[in-house]
Protein backbone atom coordinates (compact mmCIF):
# COMPACT_ATOMS: atom_id res chain seq x y z
CA UNK A 1 0.00 0.00 0.00
CA UNK A 2 2.78 2.35 1.00
CA UNK A 3 4.68 1.43 -2.13
CA UNK A 4 1.65 2.20 -4.23
CA UNK A 5 1.36 5.64 -2.61
CA UNK A 6 5.02 6.36 -3.31
CA UNK A 7 4.57 5.27 -6.91
CA UNK A 8 1.51 7.47 -7.29
CA UNK A 9 3.39 10.44 -5.82
CA UNK A 10 6.30 9.83 -8.16
CA UNK A 11 3.99 9.57 -11.13
CA UNK A 12 2.25 12.81 -10.16
CA UNK A 13 5.59 14.57 -9.72
CA UNK A 14 6.74 13.31 -13.10
CA UNK A 15 3.64 14.70 -14.77
CA UNK A 16 4.01 17.99 -12.93
CA UNK A 17 7.60 18.64 -14.01
CA UNK A 18 7.32 17.23 -17.51
CA UNK A 19 7.89 19.93 -20.14
CA UNK A 20 4.65 21.69 -21.02
CA UNK A 21 3.65 21.92 -24.68
CA UNK A 22 5.52 24.81 -26.30
CA UNK A 23 3.35 27.86 -26.03
CA UNK A 24 3.90 31.19 -27.61
CA UNK A 25 4.71 33.85 -25.05
CA UNK A 26 7.06 33.70 -22.10
CA UNK A 27 6.94 30.04 -21.18
CA UNK A 28 3.80 30.43 -19.08
CA UNK A 29 1.45 27.54 -18.65
CA UNK A 30 -1.23 29.28 -20.65
CA UNK A 31 -0.90 30.08 -24.30
CA UNK A 32 -0.67 33.81 -24.85
CA UNK A 33 -1.23 35.65 -28.10
CA UNK A 34 1.88 36.97 -29.78
CA UNK A 35 1.49 40.65 -30.48
CA UNK A 36 3.70 42.72 -32.69
CA UNK A 37 3.35 46.46 -32.11
CA UNK A 38 5.22 48.81 -34.43
CA UNK A 39 5.38 51.82 -32.08
CA UNK A 40 4.69 50.68 -28.50
CA UNK A 41 4.39 52.86 -25.41
CA UNK A 42 2.33 55.84 -26.57
CA UNK A 43 -1.19 54.64 -25.93
CA UNK A 44 -4.05 56.93 -24.90
CA UNK A 45 -4.69 54.87 -21.74
CA UNK A 46 -2.84 52.28 -19.60
CA UNK A 47 -2.61 48.77 -21.04
CA UNK A 48 -5.02 47.21 -18.55
CA UNK A 49 -7.67 49.79 -19.29
CA UNK A 50 -7.19 49.45 -23.02
CA UNK A 51 -7.48 45.66 -22.85
CA UNK A 52 -10.69 45.85 -20.90
CA UNK A 53 -12.35 48.94 -22.36
CA UNK A 54 -11.07 49.64 -25.87
CA UNK A 55 -14.32 48.46 -27.41
CA UNK A 56 -16.36 50.80 -25.21
CA UNK A 57 -14.04 53.72 -25.93
CA UNK A 58 -14.28 53.14 -29.66
CA UNK A 59 -18.03 52.61 -29.58
CA UNK A 60 -18.75 55.88 -27.80
CA UNK A 61 -16.24 57.76 -29.93
CA UNK A 62 -17.74 56.37 -33.12
CA UNK A 63 -21.22 57.54 -32.13
CA UNK A 64 -20.01 61.02 -31.20
CA UNK A 65 -18.05 61.38 -34.42
CA UNK A 66 -20.67 59.85 -36.68
CA UNK A 67 -23.80 61.37 -35.17
CA UNK A 68 -22.60 64.67 -33.71
CA UNK A 69 -19.63 65.33 -35.96
CA UNK A 70 -17.09 65.61 -33.14
CA UNK A 71 -13.63 65.14 -34.61
CA UNK A 72 -10.17 64.77 -33.13
CA UNK A 73 -10.94 62.57 -30.15
CA UNK A 74 -8.09 60.59 -28.60
CA UNK A 75 -9.88 57.25 -29.06
CA UNK A 76 -9.96 56.77 -32.80
CA UNK A 77 -9.59 53.71 -34.97
CA UNK A 78 -7.28 55.52 -37.38
CA UNK A 79 -5.11 56.64 -34.46
CA UNK A 80 -5.01 53.03 -33.17
CA UNK A 81 -3.54 51.64 -36.34
CA UNK A 82 -0.96 54.41 -36.68
CA UNK A 83 0.92 52.78 -33.77
CA UNK A 84 -0.39 49.25 -33.73
CA UNK A 85 -0.10 48.22 -37.35
CA UNK A 86 2.61 45.63 -38.00
CA UNK A 87 5.98 46.83 -39.26
CA UNK A 88 6.08 43.96 -41.73
CA UNK A 89 2.65 44.19 -43.30
CA UNK A 90 1.60 47.72 -42.28
CA UNK A 91 -1.72 46.27 -41.13
CA UNK A 92 -3.49 45.24 -37.93
CA UNK A 93 -4.90 42.24 -39.76
CA UNK A 94 -3.58 39.44 -41.92
CA UNK A 95 -1.82 37.03 -39.58
CA UNK A 96 -2.25 35.94 -35.99
CA UNK A 97 0.73 38.10 -35.02
CA UNK A 98 -0.95 41.29 -36.18
CA UNK A 99 -2.31 43.42 -33.40
CA UNK A 100 -6.10 43.20 -33.64
CA UNK A 101 -6.29 39.75 -35.13
CA UNK A 102 -3.92 38.14 -32.60
CA UNK A 103 -6.07 38.84 -29.53
CA UNK A 104 -9.39 38.54 -31.28
CA UNK A 105 -8.61 35.11 -32.70
CA UNK A 106 -7.19 34.09 -29.31
CA UNK A 107 -10.34 35.22 -27.51
CA UNK A 108 -12.61 34.07 -30.35
CA UNK A 109 -14.29 37.46 -30.55
CA UNK A 110 -15.59 38.55 -33.94
CA UNK A 111 -13.87 41.60 -35.35
CA UNK A 112 -16.19 43.69 -37.53
CA UNK A 113 -14.45 47.08 -37.64
CA UNK A 114 -12.27 46.28 -40.61
CA UNK A 115 -15.11 45.19 -42.88
CA UNK A 116 -15.54 48.91 -43.52
CA UNK A 117 -12.51 50.66 -41.99
CA UNK A 118 -9.11 50.59 -43.64
CA UNK A 119 -6.80 48.29 -41.60
CA UNK A 120 -3.53 49.54 -43.13
CA UNK A 121 -1.60 52.39 -41.52
CA UNK A 122 -0.98 55.37 -43.75
CA UNK A 123 -3.02 53.84 -46.57
CA UNK A 124 -3.55 56.27 -49.42
CA UNK A 125 -6.42 55.42 -51.70
CA UNK A 126 -5.28 55.96 -55.28
CA UNK A 127 -5.63 59.54 -56.43
CA UNK A 128 -6.85 61.07 -53.16
CA UNK A 129 -5.39 64.51 -52.62
CA UNK A 130 -4.11 65.44 -49.15
CA UNK B 1 -25.15 82.76 -24.19
CA UNK B 2 -24.54 80.74 -27.29
CA UNK B 3 -26.41 79.28 -30.21
CA UNK B 4 -27.75 75.77 -29.69
CA UNK B 5 -24.75 73.48 -30.07
CA UNK B 6 -26.04 70.07 -29.12
CA UNK B 7 -28.47 68.33 -31.43
CA UNK B 8 -30.59 67.41 -28.42
CA UNK B 9 -30.78 70.96 -27.06
CA UNK B 10 -34.05 72.81 -27.08
CA UNK B 11 -34.14 75.39 -29.88
CA UNK B 12 -37.04 77.19 -28.15
CA UNK B 13 -34.89 77.76 -25.10
CA UNK B 14 -32.11 79.23 -27.26
CA UNK B 15 -34.69 81.43 -28.95
CA UNK B 16 -36.03 82.72 -25.65
CA UNK B 17 -32.50 83.34 -24.37
CA UNK B 18 -31.53 85.18 -27.54
CA UNK B 19 -34.74 87.17 -27.59
CA UNK B 20 -34.28 88.07 -23.92
CA UNK B 21 -30.89 89.53 -24.59
CA UNK B 22 -32.36 91.75 -27.28
CA UNK B 23 -28.98 92.73 -28.63
CA UNK B 24 -28.44 94.16 -32.11
CA UNK B 25 -26.12 92.22 -34.43
CA UNK B 26 -27.64 88.81 -33.91
CA UNK B 27 -27.94 86.38 -36.79
CA UNK B 28 -31.45 85.72 -38.01
CA UNK B 29 -32.51 82.36 -39.37
CA UNK B 30 -35.88 81.91 -40.97
CA UNK B 31 -37.50 78.79 -39.56
CA UNK B 32 -40.91 79.52 -41.09
CA UNK B 33 -42.39 82.44 -43.00
CA UNK B 34 -42.57 85.36 -40.62
CA UNK B 35 -40.87 83.42 -37.81
CA UNK B 36 -37.19 83.84 -37.16
CA UNK B 37 -34.75 81.98 -34.99
CA UNK B 38 -32.16 84.32 -33.57
CA UNK B 39 -28.72 82.86 -33.12
CA UNK B 40 -25.42 84.31 -31.98
CA UNK B 41 -22.03 83.44 -33.43
CA UNK B 42 -23.04 81.56 -36.54
CA UNK B 43 -20.18 79.57 -37.95
CA UNK B 44 -18.44 80.95 -40.98
CA UNK B 45 -18.50 78.72 -44.07
CA UNK B 46 -14.72 78.78 -44.31
CA UNK B 47 -14.13 78.44 -40.58
CA UNK B 48 -12.75 75.14 -39.32
CA UNK B 49 -14.81 73.75 -36.49
CA UNK B 50 -12.74 73.24 -33.34
CA UNK B 51 -11.64 69.70 -32.53
CA UNK B 52 -13.98 68.28 -29.94
CA UNK B 53 -16.96 70.46 -30.84
CA UNK B 54 -20.14 69.07 -32.36
CA UNK B 55 -21.69 70.03 -35.69
CA UNK B 56 -23.78 73.13 -35.12
CA UNK B 57 -27.49 73.34 -35.94
CA UNK B 58 -26.93 77.04 -36.67
CA UNK B 59 -25.22 75.93 -39.89
CA UNK B 60 -26.91 74.30 -42.83
CA UNK B 61 -24.53 73.09 -45.48
CA UNK B 62 -25.80 73.30 -49.01
CA UNK B 63 -24.80 73.22 -52.64
CA UNK B 64 -25.86 75.40 -55.50
CA UNK B 65 -25.31 73.85 -58.92
CA UNK B 66 -25.46 76.02 -62.02
CA UNK B 67 -26.78 73.65 -64.69
CA UNK B 68 -26.16 76.33 -67.32
CA UNK B 69 -22.43 76.08 -66.69
CA UNK B 70 -22.30 72.28 -66.45
CA UNK B 71 -20.34 71.15 -69.55
CA UNK B 72 -21.87 68.39 -71.71
CA UNK B 73 -19.97 65.12 -71.41
CA UNK B 74 -17.79 66.31 -68.52
CA UNK B 75 -17.62 63.86 -65.62
CA UNK B 76 -14.91 65.53 -63.55
CA UNK B 77 -17.16 65.88 -60.48
CA UNK B 78 -18.15 62.20 -60.67
CA UNK B 79 -14.52 61.11 -61.02
CA UNK B 80 -13.33 63.38 -58.22
CA UNK B 81 -16.10 62.15 -55.89
CA UNK B 82 -15.45 58.51 -56.55
CA UNK B 83 -11.69 58.96 -56.17
CA UNK B 84 -12.04 60.90 -52.95
CA UNK B 85 -14.44 58.41 -51.45
CA UNK B 86 -12.72 55.28 -52.76
CA UNK B 87 -15.70 54.19 -54.87
CA UNK B 88 -13.75 52.12 -57.37
CA UNK B 89 -15.30 48.65 -57.58
CA UNK B 90 -16.39 47.51 -61.02
CA UNK B 91 -18.89 44.68 -60.77
CA UNK B 92 -19.94 42.29 -63.54
CA UNK B 93 -23.38 43.84 -63.39
CA UNK B 94 -22.73 47.59 -63.67
CA UNK B 95 -26.15 48.31 -62.16
CA UNK B 96 -24.71 47.14 -58.85
CA UNK B 97 -21.83 49.63 -58.85
CA UNK B 98 -22.07 52.26 -56.16
CA UNK B 99 -22.99 55.67 -57.45
CA UNK B 100 -22.52 58.60 -55.11
CA UNK B 101 -23.03 61.17 -57.84
CA UNK B 102 -24.01 60.84 -61.49
CA UNK B 103 -24.46 63.06 -64.49
CA UNK B 104 -27.95 63.22 -65.95
CA UNK B 105 -29.18 64.84 -69.12
CA UNK B 106 -32.51 66.59 -69.40
CA UNK B 107 -34.05 67.03 -72.83
CA UNK B 108 -36.87 69.45 -73.44
CA UNK B 109 -39.02 67.49 -75.88
CA UNK B 110 -40.62 70.60 -77.36
CA UNK B 111 -37.45 72.26 -78.60
CA UNK B 112 -34.73 69.64 -78.00
CA UNK B 113 -32.79 71.83 -75.57
CA UNK B 114 -30.41 69.69 -73.54
CA UNK B 115 -29.27 70.42 -70.02
CA UNK B 116 -26.75 68.37 -68.06
CA UNK B 117 -26.42 68.35 -64.33
CA UNK B 118 -24.88 66.30 -61.55
CA UNK B 119 -27.40 64.50 -59.33
CA UNK B 120 -26.64 63.16 -55.88
CA UNK B 121 -28.07 63.07 -52.37
CA UNK B 122 -30.01 66.32 -52.05
CA UNK B 123 -29.49 66.54 -48.26
CA UNK B 124 -33.16 67.20 -47.56
CA UNK B 125 -34.27 69.02 -44.44
CA UNK B 126 -37.08 66.43 -44.20
CA UNK B 127 -35.37 63.36 -45.60
CA UNK B 128 -37.65 60.42 -46.51
CA UNK B 129 -34.70 58.04 -46.11
CA UNK B 130 -34.50 58.99 -42.44
CA UNK B 131 -38.27 58.60 -42.02
CA UNK B 132 -38.32 55.03 -43.27
CA UNK B 133 -35.09 53.65 -41.76
CA UNK B 134 -36.07 50.83 -39.37
CA UNK B 135 -32.86 50.99 -37.32
CA UNK B 136 -32.18 54.72 -37.16
CA UNK B 137 -29.03 54.30 -39.25
CA UNK B 138 -30.17 56.82 -41.83
CA UNK B 139 -29.74 60.15 -40.10
CA UNK B 140 -29.45 63.90 -40.55
CA UNK B 141 -26.59 65.60 -38.78
CA UNK B 142 -27.21 68.87 -36.95
CA UNK B 143 -25.65 70.86 -39.79
CA UNK B 144 -28.04 69.36 -42.35
CA UNK B 145 -25.81 66.64 -43.85
CA UNK B 146 -27.75 63.41 -44.41
CA UNK B 147 -25.64 60.33 -43.64
CA UNK B 148 -25.85 56.58 -43.16
CA UNK B 149 -24.49 55.31 -39.85
CA UNK B 150 -23.03 52.05 -41.12
CA UNK B 151 -22.65 50.80 -37.57
CA UNK B 152 -26.41 50.37 -37.40
CA UNK B 153 -27.30 49.92 -41.09
CA UNK B 154 -28.64 46.44 -41.77
CA UNK B 155 -28.69 46.85 -45.55
CA UNK B 156 -32.47 46.54 -45.94
CA UNK B 157 -32.46 49.17 -48.71
CA UNK B 158 -35.74 50.70 -47.62
CA UNK B 159 -34.08 54.13 -47.84
CA UNK B 160 -33.10 53.42 -51.44
CA UNK B 161 -36.77 52.84 -52.20
CA UNK B 162 -37.83 55.99 -50.35
CA UNK B 163 -35.34 58.37 -51.95
CA UNK B 164 -36.95 60.27 -54.86
CA UNK B 165 -33.52 61.00 -56.35
CA UNK B 166 -32.11 57.44 -56.54
CA UNK B 167 -29.22 58.83 -54.56
CA UNK B 168 -28.32 55.75 -52.56
CA UNK B 169 -26.45 52.55 -53.38
CA UNK B 170 -25.83 49.28 -51.60
CA UNK B 171 -22.32 47.87 -51.45
CA UNK B 172 -22.54 44.35 -52.88
CA UNK B 173 -19.00 43.04 -52.44
CA UNK B 174 -16.29 43.01 -49.74
CA UNK B 175 -13.98 46.03 -50.07
CA UNK B 176 -10.32 46.53 -49.20
CA UNK B 177 -9.30 49.81 -50.83
CA UNK B 178 -11.24 52.24 -48.64
CA UNK B 179 -9.95 55.73 -48.03
CA UNK B 180 -9.09 55.71 -44.27
CA UNK B 181 -11.36 58.72 -43.81
CA UNK B 182 -14.27 57.20 -45.71
CA UNK B 183 -15.11 53.80 -44.24
CA UNK B 184 -17.46 51.79 -46.42
CA UNK B 185 -18.22 48.10 -46.71
CA UNK B 186 -20.37 45.28 -47.93
CA UNK B 187 -24.00 45.14 -46.87
CA UNK B 188 -24.45 48.82 -46.07
CA UNK B 189 -26.25 51.52 -47.96
CA UNK B 190 -24.26 54.62 -48.82
CA UNK B 191 -24.63 57.93 -50.59
CA UNK B 192 -23.08 61.35 -50.99
CA UNK B 193 -21.82 62.55 -47.60
CA UNK B 194 -21.18 66.08 -48.89
CA UNK B 195 -17.56 65.01 -48.21
CA UNK B 196 -18.25 65.38 -44.51
CA UNK B 197 -14.64 64.51 -43.63
CA UNK B 198 -13.43 67.42 -45.76
CA UNK B 199 -16.13 69.83 -44.60
CA UNK B 200 -15.22 69.10 -40.97
CA UNK B 201 -11.69 70.31 -41.60
CA UNK B 202 -12.83 73.43 -43.45
CA UNK B 203 -12.54 72.20 -47.05
CA UNK B 204 -15.20 72.05 -49.73
CA UNK B 205 -16.52 68.78 -51.20
CA UNK B 206 -14.36 67.07 -53.83
CA UNK B 207 -16.90 67.64 -56.63
CA UNK B 208 -17.01 71.38 -55.96
CA UNK B 209 -13.24 71.60 -55.96
CA UNK B 210 -12.93 69.62 -59.18
CA UNK B 211 -15.48 71.46 -61.34
CA UNK B 212 -13.53 73.25 -64.10
CA UNK B 213 -16.52 75.48 -64.90
CA UNK B 214 -17.03 76.64 -61.33
CA UNK B 215 -20.62 75.44 -61.63
CA UNK B 216 -20.87 74.23 -58.04
CA UNK B 217 -20.98 76.47 -55.01
CA UNK B 218 -20.77 75.11 -51.48
CA UNK B 219 -21.58 76.97 -48.30
CA UNK B 220 -23.79 77.69 -45.33
CA UNK B 221 -27.39 78.33 -46.41
CA UNK B 222 -28.17 79.80 -42.99
CA UNK B 223 -25.49 82.46 -43.13
CA UNK B 224 -26.88 85.48 -45.07
CA UNK B 225 -23.34 86.69 -45.77
CA UNK B 226 -22.18 83.44 -47.41
CA UNK B 227 -21.72 83.38 -51.20
CA UNK B 228 -24.30 80.63 -51.62
CA UNK B 229 -26.97 82.43 -49.58
CA UNK B 230 -26.35 85.66 -51.48
CA UNK B 231 -26.64 83.88 -54.84
CA UNK B 232 -29.84 82.10 -53.79
CA UNK B 233 -31.25 85.44 -52.66
CA UNK B 234 -30.44 87.08 -55.97
CA UNK B 235 -31.05 84.53 -58.75
CA UNK B 236 -33.91 82.08 -59.33
CA UNK B 237 -32.98 78.62 -58.10
CA UNK B 238 -34.87 75.33 -58.07
CA UNK B 239 -35.15 72.46 -55.67
CA UNK B 240 -35.70 69.31 -57.75
CA UNK B 241 -39.18 67.90 -57.05
CA UNK B 242 -39.94 70.80 -54.76
CA UNK B 243 -43.54 69.54 -54.77
CA UNK B 244 -42.43 66.87 -52.31
CA UNK B 245 -41.62 69.63 -49.80
CA UNK B 246 -38.40 68.00 -48.66
CA UNK B 247 -36.51 71.31 -48.61
CA UNK B 248 -33.34 70.04 -50.19
CA UNK B 249 -29.94 71.48 -49.32
CA UNK B 250 -28.82 70.99 -52.93
CA UNK B 251 -30.29 73.59 -55.26
CA UNK B 252 -30.04 74.07 -58.99
CA UNK B 253 -29.80 77.18 -61.09
CA UNK B 254 -30.69 77.35 -64.79
CA UNK B 255 -33.01 74.34 -65.01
Amino acid sequence: MKLLRILATLLFAAIAVSPAPTFAGEGGRTAKPVIEIANPGKCVAPVDEMRRNHMEMLKHQRDRTMRQGIRGEPASLNACIECHASKKTGSVLGSNENFCQSCHSYAAVKLDCWDCHQPKAGFKATGVKP
Amino acid sequence: MTAPQEPGSNPRRAFIAAAGAGVAGLGFTAIAPGLHLMAVGQADAAEVRKAGSAASPAVRWGLLIDAGKCAPGCTKCVDACHTENGVSEKLPDPRQNSQWIRKIELVDRRDGRKTELPMMCQHCANPPCVDVCPTGASMKRADGIVLVDRHTCIGCRYCMMACPYKARSLVHVPLTEQNPEVPRGQGCVESCTLCVHRVDRGQTPACVESCPEGAMLFGDLNDPSSAIAKRIASVPTTQVRSDLRLNQGVRYQGL
